[in-house]
């Protein structure tokens, strides 16, 4: 009776861990057998270099999205990385006991907040502040709807990821460095920047690699900033489409190659997330070989 | 007058007195040993003279400790210029996880030493004084993680050494190494004191009467007692003192 019991219980879990692995193997299966043969109809070389996209004339070219993805995850980068890098060594080192629990709460809340929210902050806050430097500045935009209001949200979004890795990371150097190299009449600064953030880099590093993952695949609050136009990216205060962002625009009214050149587009999408995962296990490998 | 003056000296964690009204003048260019059984309040003493123990919460210190008749918890008083003149070696070595040479060139390059060839003497004679540089000097630009135990201590000691300290703070610099890298730290130590004063902490009595030139006994926050190493060990003035040392207690 036990043992019929215990084999039950075992079947039940092994069940619900075959649930993600069919999961991940449906879409998969799904992304691949729709995207790949329009991507051959298309042309693989058409597809992702091509410049233009009008599917009204059957042209898909893809690559003014690849850069705009990559584009407004670098610029997320670029503002969410020091700031996410240097609230970690305020919180690992500087932060009084007090005020502790209440930043901690916070950054974990911004992992919370739903993109939409996000979106709405930046269609209501950042555009408009974006719109009025365009306007006394006399650059050519639209209407601040940008790549830089884009990545400004992305760059906050990105801030709870990058903390909680590093923040961990640089708590797990072990004290002995931080004291030898106060005992040497080194700096608390120099010892942070040059002994415990060099300690903890693939930590750190594997954090950005996470944030990247996030900011990539971010579709809502992107759409809501960025402009959507599908052109190539001309500029930070230009509009522009992201992968995710063309997915979503068009799924709605497309159809036959139309609706194929999206769950291509979306094939891309998978394999920069794929890498990037590939990148994040072999770092998080590399530490604990240390 | 001593190289460092310690004098009144009470130290609380807290509302918890760790160390009571201890004094005591250390010689320039003599091994000075601490002895006395874990919670007696030597490693405490030992990390106030380079002030380690600001590190620790709630740790306050009255009285005064004198290094060259400067009172080095005076407000004027720099931590990190205290800190080179005030060397250490700890317990557990603690190389940094980077190659052996930046190692040893993290202390000068941290006091403003940045011309490649300064740099190059200053690891070389480092090593060379911390009895180390036969074995290390064809892999400067490895890993320091990989050397052995042994090694390690004394790499700490060279990186110690780099920054030109004039006393050396040991503390249980032996107690996690092996017999024959003990022995190879103690005549380093015995080697060193030409050039510096020399505080070392120490579980092992016969290390003590080994290589110290005096020796303080602490029991319970205490100093008992301080004198001549010899004296203390052959004569003993109080009776704690001789029921530790001849293993009553400890």
């Amino acid at each position: 009776m036990k043992n019929w019991k215990e084999k039950g219980m075992q079947g039940v879990f092994l069940l619900a861990a075959c649930a993600s692995i069919l999961a991940v193997a449906l879409i998969c299966i799904f992304l691949f057998a729709n995207g790949i043969p329009a991507m051959k109809e298309i042309g693989f070389l058409d597809f992702l270099t091509g410049q233009t996209w009008r599917p009204g004339n059957n042209i898909y070219g893809i690559l003014p999205f690849i850069l705009g993805s990559i584009y407004v995850t670098a610029g997320a980068i670029i503002i969410g990385v020091p700031i996410g890098i240097f609230t970690s060594v305020f919180m690992a080192h500087y932060c009084p006991k007090k005020i502790y629990p209440v930043l901690k709460s916070a950054t974990e809340l911004l992992a919370g907040i739903p993109s939409v929210v996000y979106g709405f902050f930046g269609l209501v806050v950042i555009v408009p502040l974006v719109r009025d430097y365009i306007n006394t500045h006399g650059i050519r935009g639209n209407g601040g709807n940008s790549m830089l209001a884009a990545s400004i949200i992305l760059g906050i979004m990105i801030l709870p990821t990058i903390i909680g890795v590093t923040e961990s990371n640089m708590r797990s150097v072990p004290e002995q460095y931080y004291e030898g190299s106060l005992a040497l009449g080194a700096t608390k600064e120099r010892t942070i920047f040059r002994i415990v953030i060099p300690a903890a880099k693939s930590g750190v590093i594997a954090g950005v690699v996470l944030g990247i993952g996030r900011a990539i695949g971010e579709t809502m609050a992107v759409i809501m900033v960025a402009g959507n136009q599908p052109q190539m990216p001309q500029g930070i205060f230009r509009g522009l489409r992201t992968m995710t962002t063309n997915i979503v625009m068009e799924m709605g009214y497309a159809a036959d190659l139309h609706r194929e050149a999206l769950i291509a587009t979306a094939v891309v999408l998978f394999v920069f997330i794929l890498i990037i995962n590939l990148c994040v296990s072999l770092l998080n490998r590399r530490n604990d070989n240390d | 007058m001593g190289k460092i003056d310690i004098k009144d000296m009470d130290l609380f964690y807290g509302s918890f007195q760790a160390l009571k009204n201890v004094n005591l003048e250390i010689e320039a260019n003599k091994i000075t040993a601490f002895i006395g059984p874990s919670g007696c309040g030597k490693s405490t003493l030992l990390k106030s003279l380079n002030r380690m123990n600001d590190l620790v919460e709630g740790c306050r210190i009255q009285g005064k400790i004198l290094l060259d008749g400067q009172d080095i918890y005076a407000k004027s008083t720099d931590v990190n210029t205290l800190r080179k003149r005030v060397g250490m070696v700890f317990q557990k070595p603690n190389p940094f996880p980077m190659s052996i040479y930046d190692n040893i060139a993290y202390g000068p390059r941290t006091h403003g030493i940045h011309s490649k060839s300064k740099l190059d003497d200053i690891v070389e004679k480092s090593l060379r004084n911390a009895a180390i540089w036969d074995e290390v000097k064809d892999r400067l630009k490895k890993s320091a993680l990989g050397m052995s135990g042994g090694q390690q201590q004394r790499l700490c000691i060279a990186r110690a050494l780099a920054v030109e300290p004039e006393v050396l703070l040991m503390d249980e610099p032996t107690s996690a190494l092996d017999p024959i890298s003990t022995s190879k730290i103690e005549d380093l130590a015995a080697d060193l004191k030409k050039d510096y004063t020399i505080v070392m902490v120490t579980h092992n009595m016969q290390q003590a009467v080994r290589i110290s030139d005096n020796t303080a006994f602490f029991l319970l926050g205490e100093m008992i007692e301080y004198n001549n190493t010899e004296k203390l060990f052959s004569i003993p003035s109080d009776k704690r003192t001789e029921d530790y040392i001849t293993g009553r207690f400890g």
